[in-house]
């Protein structure tokens, strides 16, 4: 599984690193941005659907291959 | 006058409407998703998430040069020498800026706000929020409205712009003198501000001299296109901070209590796991979203079939399409690990909360210390709940007893 970004919506909701600080964190301006190249490790796919089912922009995109 | 019909006379003051607006959310977002009124100056309501986030996305139609949900009061009489002595009008930017203003206003404040900036308050706020709790438990019983929720934001705020502890009863009151009490009386409305504006220019006077470890300190150091903010740019954001910072998250606070004391199950439930806190806050933030917003129709358009047009006035109801079955499953149920939650209690697109950080950590550590102090509280038998709205939604006395 792997988690997309879709940078000019994220709006800085930080829904996603509250809910899955392994996935996503914060720039200095409080808007989202990959910890690493957006793979999901085992045991982290439940944190990266609650990431996308709660981004108000509709940012995030889980690539469920 | 009693409301005829909510369709299309709507009172958004209306002392039942205001304990309890959810049935009529319901009814209009099937019945008439936009519905509007006369009172107040005039204005439309859409009650539905699809409509109210696409208005709040849609900054080519809608303006946020007025954001409160009753129109502003005439300017005061010294209005004028007010803008020369500033140097320009002052509003509350960013949150009453469209772009291209909006971005570097908007950018100046964020970092101020992100989740490590934030991060510093939380030990004090668990300080606070523990003493408090402490006083209100050793009393047996008290107002968790007015003893604890209203407590908590107004000190984090002043400790943020650099301000002492002991204006906190000063700040409360102009705070609801703008939001609350003057939103259905112009005079209170227009004395707040004006004082508010008055002390802040006061306090930005001061920081010249003496810069300090502060909010307005640092954006008067700041520079845009190697210019420094204007004084009235500063004293705006000095006055949004101020007023947007501080009912708002009490409010939210106090709703969470609200819940806490007449849901026993979800309280015991929260004790049990506390490791649900991250989407509880959530689930409580929509369920019982405390703030509606408003916009200025810029060009004329149509929502939803309904025809606005250029100035009018339209009340975007976060609360309202936070439980909208359309997005939402059983909606007016709070499901504590409720896992799909697109809630929009902090506004959407551009003008998303820039505090939102800042809130959501003191309403966690808000419920996170009550409920270790007083895990087992209830409403007080036979006390009156009172509530606030119109801009604001939340109980205003909520009083309780612990064991």
């Amino acid at each position: 599984m792997k988690v997309r970004l879709i940078d000019d919506k994220c709006q800085g909701h930080g829904r996603c690193y509250a809910l899955a600080p392994e996935l996503f964190e914060s720039d200095d301006y409080g808007n989202a941005q990959l910890c690493g190249d957006g793979s999901v490790l085992p045991g982290q796919e439940d944190d990266a659907r609650l990431a996308a089912d709660n981004c108000p922009e509709f940012a995030i995109e889980l690539d469920e291959a | 006058m009693p409301v005829s019909s909510w369709a299309d006379d709507y009172d958004i003051f209306d002392h039942d409407y205001v304990a309890n607006p959810f049935p009529v959310w319901d009814e209009l977002r099937g019945t008439c998703p936009v519905a509007h009124t006369d009172r107040w100056g005039g204005s439309w309501m859409p009650t539905r998430y699809e409509d109210v986030s696409a208005i709040a996305h849609d900054t080519e139609h809608f303006s946020s040069r007025e954001v409160l949900v009753t129109p502003a009061p005439e300017p005061p009489e010294d209005g004028e020498e007010m803008v020369l002595q500033l140097g320009g009008e002052v509003a509350a930017p960013p949150i009453t800026s469209d772009p291209p203003e909006h971005q570097w206003a908007r950018r100046l404040i964020l970092p101020m706000f992100a989740p490590k900036a934030v991060e510093k308050y939380e030990p004090i706020t668990r300080d606070l929020c523990r003493s408090l709790v402490q006083d209100l438990v050793a009393a047996g019983k008290g107002d968790a409205a007015v003893g604890y929720a209203q407590q908590i934001p107004v000190r984090i705020i002043a400790k943020m712009l650099g301000i002492p502890e002991s204006m906190s009863e000063t700040f409360t009151q102009w705070v609801r003198g703008a939001l609350e009490l003057g939103a259905t009386d112009p005079e209170v409305r227009q004395e707040a501000f004006k004082e508010i504006i008055t002390y802040l220019f006061e306090e930005v006077t001061k920081r010249k001299e003496h810069p300090g470890d502060d909010i307005l300190s640092e954006l008067l150091a700041a520079e845009v296109d190697g210019e420094p903010v204007p004084d009235y740019h500063v004293i705006g954001t000095g006055i949004l901070i101020l007023v947007a910072g501080i009912d708002t998250t009490w409010s939210a606070i106090g709703s969470a209590i609200w819940h806490l004391a007449t849901h026993p199950e979800d309280r015991r439930r929260l004790v049990a796991e506390p490791d649900l806190m991250p989407l509880a806050v959530e689930e409580l933030l929509r369920a019982y979203s405390p703030v509606t917003m408003a916009r200025v129709v810029k060009e004329d358009v149509e929502v939803n079939g309904c025809p606005m047009k250029v100035d009018d006035r339209v009340l975007l109801s976060f609360p309202s399409a936070n439980r909208d079955p359309e997005v939402f499953e059983r909606p007016n149920e709070v499901i504590l690990d409720r896992a799909k939650n697109r809630h929009i209690a902090f506004g959407a697109g551009i003008h998303r909360c820039a505090g939102s950080n800042l809130a959501r950590m003191e309403l966690r550590v808000a419920i996170e210390e009550f409920l270790r102090a007083a895990p087992e509280f209830s409403l007080e038998d036979g006390a009156t709940v009172t509530w606030a709205g119109g801009q604001v939604r939340g109980p205003r006395q909520l009083p309780v007893v612990f064991g």
